[in-house]
């Protein structure tokens, strides 16, 4: 078989990976997307394994090994990050990852606001942080809920 | 999906016979192989791989998030396919148990767990998505063309033992990697402690101040109440919101 064949499926899901992590407004379809990101570095790594195991004789079938890291290590980072997802989306209603913007900069020059932890200062600022970037009608929205 | 899975089981058995044929073909052919002579492998690959990058390209385009998981099934056990026809058997059995079987479910559950109202939302797509597609496409060409230019000559001999069986995987697996092996286990066990610890709820909020605890309490809990003023924000599918919440009441 001609190496370029798995060669360049790998880069073409590779992009079709990069294009759903920058379009994707859903965290879950951009984990989707990581994914899709993810298989493409597999068949690679199987591609070219079994490449150089016949070209060098290569008995250390590293590309393989480091395939089924790289599936192990995916199965961890989804159960990590859909916690995360959920954890957020718990505190926030909103899965939307271009709606939490509480680490952005340049739009406001108060203090810094505690990311991630679940503290009451930061349960306090909450409906502040919101309403900046969100329109005024999602305001009164954050503010019956957390009344 | 049906029609993708009939293509997938139909290319595989073609290629089946191709490559049981193959020892004797290649032996003559193997100086004079060429794209315009392709084997049926490559011919099996080509069709599968056009399958799976097709629902790739559903994967992240579709508007209905359910559907984005199940066409991300379809280009997940097309790859399964692919690492059969390059003889890595073990990989693709791992593929079809990790991914197709626990990641997938995994995400469906998520989806579910905060998208509640199923069905088509327009607002899938963030509002840089041309840009997206511009960086995208232009590192497509940029990869497809430097790995075609660098592989030009490059053929992968498929014939012989086969590289990826589950005894020449497992025995380079526990003879080499062992340590590596081992840190991963470590590594699944820290991640399934860490998933656990952040999906639990917080019990220490339950003695702060009196204000911020019923407004924890109240919050928390309540999911159908907070998804219900997200999608009040969120404009055309307002109407649905409080009859999806009555129903999950």
């Amino acid at each position: 078989m001609h190496l370029a064949y798995p060669a360049v499926l790998a880069a073409l899901l590779f992009c079709t990976g990069v294009y759903g992590v920058l379009a994707r407004r859903n965290a879950i379809l951009v984990l989707m997307s990581v994914e899709l990101m993810l298989n493409a570095v597999n068949l690679n790594l199987v591609a070219f394994d079994v490449w150089l195991s016949r070209t060098a004789r290569d008995t250390l079938h590293s590309g393989q090994a480091l395939t089924l890291f790289t599936i192990a290590i995916a199965a961890a980072e989804i159960g990590i990050g859909l916690a995360i997802v959920l954890a957020v989306y718990r505190n926030r209603g909103t899965s939307d990852i271009d709606r939490l913007r509480d680490t952005a900069e340049g739009h406001e020059p108060d203090g810094p606001e505690s990311e991630g932890a679940e503290t009451d200062g930061r349960d306090s600022h909450d409906p502040d942080s919101d309403a900046r970037t969100a329109g005024p009608a999602d305001r009164a929205g954050k503010a019956e809920a957390t009344a | 999906m049906t029609l993708a899975a009939a293509a997938a089981t139909a290319a595989h058995a073609l290629a089946v016979p191709a490559s049981a044929a193959h020892p004797t073909l290649t032996t003559a052919a193997a100086e004079t192989h060429g794209f315009l002579s392709p084997t049926g492998v490559e011919v099996a690959f080509l069709l599968v791989g056009l399958v799976t990058f097709g629902a790739a390209l559903v994967t992240v385009t579709t508007r209905q998030l359910v559907h984005a998981a199940l066409w991300l099934v379809v280009t997940l056990g097309g790859l399964a396919v692919e690492y059969l026809l390059l003889t890595a058997e073990f990989i693709a059995w791992v593929q079809v148990l990790i991914y197709v079987g626990s990641v997938v479910v995994l995400l469906l559950f998520g989806l579910m767990l905060t998208k509640a109202p199923i069905g088509r939302s327009p607002d899938a797509d963030s509002g840089n998505r041309w840009a997206a597609l511009t960086v995208a496409v232009a590192a497509a060409a940029a990869l497809v063309w430097v790995v075609v230019d660098a592989f030009r000559a490059t053929w992968i001999d498929l014939d012989g033992p086969a590289a990826g069986t589950t005894a020449v995987t497992g025995a380079s697996l526990f003879q080499n990697w062992v340590l590596p092996f081992e840190a991963l286990s470590v590594l699944l066990l820290a991640a399934l402690v860490g998933a656990i610890v952040l999906s639990r709820k917080a019990k220490a909020e339950s003695s702060s101040p009196p204000v911020n605890s019923r407004t924890i309490t109240e919050s928390s809990p309540s999911v159908p109440d907070s998804r219900n003023h997200t999608i009040g924000g969120n404009g055309p599918v307002e109407g649905t919101g409080p009859a999806k919440q009555e129903g999950a009441r």
